[in-house]
């Protein structure tokens, strides 16, 4: 890691579950919430929020064998695709709706931070971002769909299907008249305090309507 | 883990048909042991031809329970844990009150003269059961199939004495498919000659027309992979086809052999009624909104689905569940992987297990059970 990189390093945010973006989320949710976490993988920030925070923990999840790990950790989890299974949901059923390191992997991207607004009274948004400087090296020299830490796979094999960087975030937020409540921008572990999208790997947003 | 099957007599018995059933016997079989606060039990509910003996090894007959995969210690439904009931459905012939019981009027086999049942009658003997057994709310009713059905019918009729329920390849209702299927069996049936007007106790009783309403059961039972996988075109005991009507393939014999297994084992009139009983089987009784019917449940819900079932196929389950996130109820559901159609449920035990039991575990913690 260049130095550049470690100069604009703020306060160390320790991690959750092997990860920082977790233990950002976990100190957002209030005690006792309703929590839904789209693409809840095996349910494991689910299980912990259960089990520290006593919310009440709901998710979905379109792997098969991960949903099968989740229910057995005793999480709520409906196997389904984000893109369809939000809609059976009345309004504001749930406090937070997470959306971690997926938004970019949805077909319709928009749409799901709308639904999201519409069943949860917050949405907490964790996505790589796309504006790193990194990737943005990586596109420049290399003349190819990059590929750095943050987006590892081939272009052919990525389950990404949109990008966006901590700008283009904040722009949809403006346009469609948003709120955001917190931002916090990762690099490792370390919280970023300026030029955010230059050196933001994950952005942490909490959004309201 | 050796079992005994219990009995015990209720006075009477109000029915949806508007008939009363004076008196009713029940037997069941209970395996653990129910904790002092009364709230570890779980209800097992058995599928179309399944009795009160789930699991464990039966004192009297030395066979393992129908779902002795499932329950027992350390299983799924770990009896160390949880106290297990399971009883016999009304309308059965497995020892609870059935077309088979004698009519305490005539003093002869009800036979046809056994009121017409539905699965909430079948649910409310249940709970009469329960009452009986000194518990105000079960941890748990699971169930497989017409298993399902009953489970699904407990938390809409009884919503503040099931704290979960595991509804497992099941319906909502009972779709023209699966009527139509019932129907060639009943017709089987009633299309053989010794079935009598149903008044065969004590003579030959319909052994073909019952044999054959098997078969197509069993045909349901299973899906195209399995049976490809278990018999393809195998001939049986032979090397070139036998250009008669005799059995040639290894599958022809195979449904023989259960059709004729089951006619001992089986009353022809219990498969009448039963099958009408899953027939007439609707939660929202008629009004099509699963949504409103399920309303008013107070259970966590798990329900699961196999991929190759085709006779009770995950649609159905799905729309079990989105109706109730619709009304944001604590469901989660899996669909799980298996060839072996319909009877996964029996037989896929490994995920099964894992799914089950976890959420068996934070059901009881919810209500702070032990850890």
């Amino acid at each position: 890691m260049p130095l550049a990189a470690e100069l604009y390093r703020g306060p160390f945010v320790r991690q959750l579950l092997g990860r920082s973006d977790y233990r950002i989320i976990s100190e957002l949710i209030e005690p006792r919430a309703r929590v839904l976490d789209l693409g809840c993988g095996d349910g494991e920030l689910l299980a912990w929020l259960a089990e520290n925070k006593n919310v009440d923990a709901r998710g979905i999840e379109i792997d098969r064998t991960k949903v099968q790990r989740a229910i057995a950790r005793g999480v709520s989890v409906y196997q389904g695709d984000i893109d369809q299974g939000l809609t059976d949901y009345p309004d504001r059923a749930f406090d937070y709706v997470i959306l971690s390191q997926t938004l970019q992997e949805t077909r319709r991207p928009l749409w799901v931070l709308r639904e999201m607004l519409r069943v949860g009274r917050r949405a907490i948004v964790a996505f790589p971002n796309f504006g790193h400087w990194q990737v943005r090296l990586a596109h420049l020299f290399s003349g190819r769909a990059p590929k750095t830490k943050l987006f590892p796979h081939n272009w052919y094999e990525s389950p990404n299907v949109h990008f966006l960087t901590v700008k283009d975030f904040e722009e949809l937020v403006d346009q469609e008249g948003w709120k955001v409540e917190r931002r916090i921008c990762l690099a490792g572990s370390h919280t970023i305090s300026f030029l955010h999208n230059l050196f933001a790997e994950v952005a942490v947003f909490m959004i309201s309507s | 883990m050796i079992t005994e099957t219990q009995h015990v007599q209720f006075d009477s018995l109000g029915l949806d048909s508007g008939a009363t059933l004076e008196p009713v016997d029940v037997v069941y079989e209970t395996y653990g042991e129910l904790n002092a606060e009364r709230s570890n039990a779980i209800l097992i509910l058995h599928a179309f031809t399944g009795d009160a003996h789930a699991a464990g090894v039966s004192r009297k007959t030395g066979k393992p329970g129908w779902w002795d995969n499932m329950i027992g210690p350390g299983k799924a439904f770990d009896t160390e844990k949880y106290f297990v009931i399971c009883s016999n459905v009304l309308g059965g012939c497995m020892g609870t009150t059935g077309p088979s019981s004698t009519n305490p009027k005539t003093g002869k086999p009800y036979a046809m003269e056994f009121p017409v049942i539905t699965i909430a009658d079948m649910v409310r003997l249940q709970r009469m059961l329960i009452d009986h057994l000194g518990i105000d709310r079960l941890l748990a009713v699971a169930g497989g199939s017409m298993g399902a059905m009953q489970a699904l019918q407990w938390t809409v009729d009884y919503p503040d004495r099931v704290a979960a329920a595991i509804p497992i390849a099941g319906t909502w209702r009972h779709s023209a498919q699966q009527i139509a299927f019932n129907e060639v069996g009943r017709q089987a049936i009633m299309a053989d000659p010794d079935w009598n007007g149903g008044d065969y106790y004590g003579g030959k009783g319909p052994a073909r027309g019952l044999a054959i309403a098997r078969m197509i059961g069993h045909i349901t039972y299973m899906s195209d992979e399995s049976m490809r996988e278990k018999f393809g075109r195998r001939l049986r005991e032979k090397e070139k086809f036998g250009f008669d009507f005799e059995i040639d393939f290894e599958v022809e014999s195979y449904l023989r052999y259960r059709g004729t297994q089951f006619v001992g084992r089986f009353d022809a009139n219990s498969y009448l009624y039963i099958t009408k009983a899953m027939d007439y089987f609707d939660i929202t009784n008629g009004s099509g909104s699963l949504a409103a019917a399920l309303e008013h449940t107070q259970s966590r819900f798990l329900l699961i689905s196999f991929t190759s079932d085709w006779l009770y196929p995950s649609y159905q389950s799905q729309e079990i569940v989105n109706a109730l996130r619709g009304r944001n109820k604590d469901v989660a559901y899996c669909e799980l992987s298996s060839n072996y159609g319909h009877d996964a449920f029996l037989v896929e035990v490994g995920e099964q297990t894992e799914v089950v039991r976890g959420f068996l575990a934070s059901t009881y913690r919810m209500l702070g059970g032990n850890k």
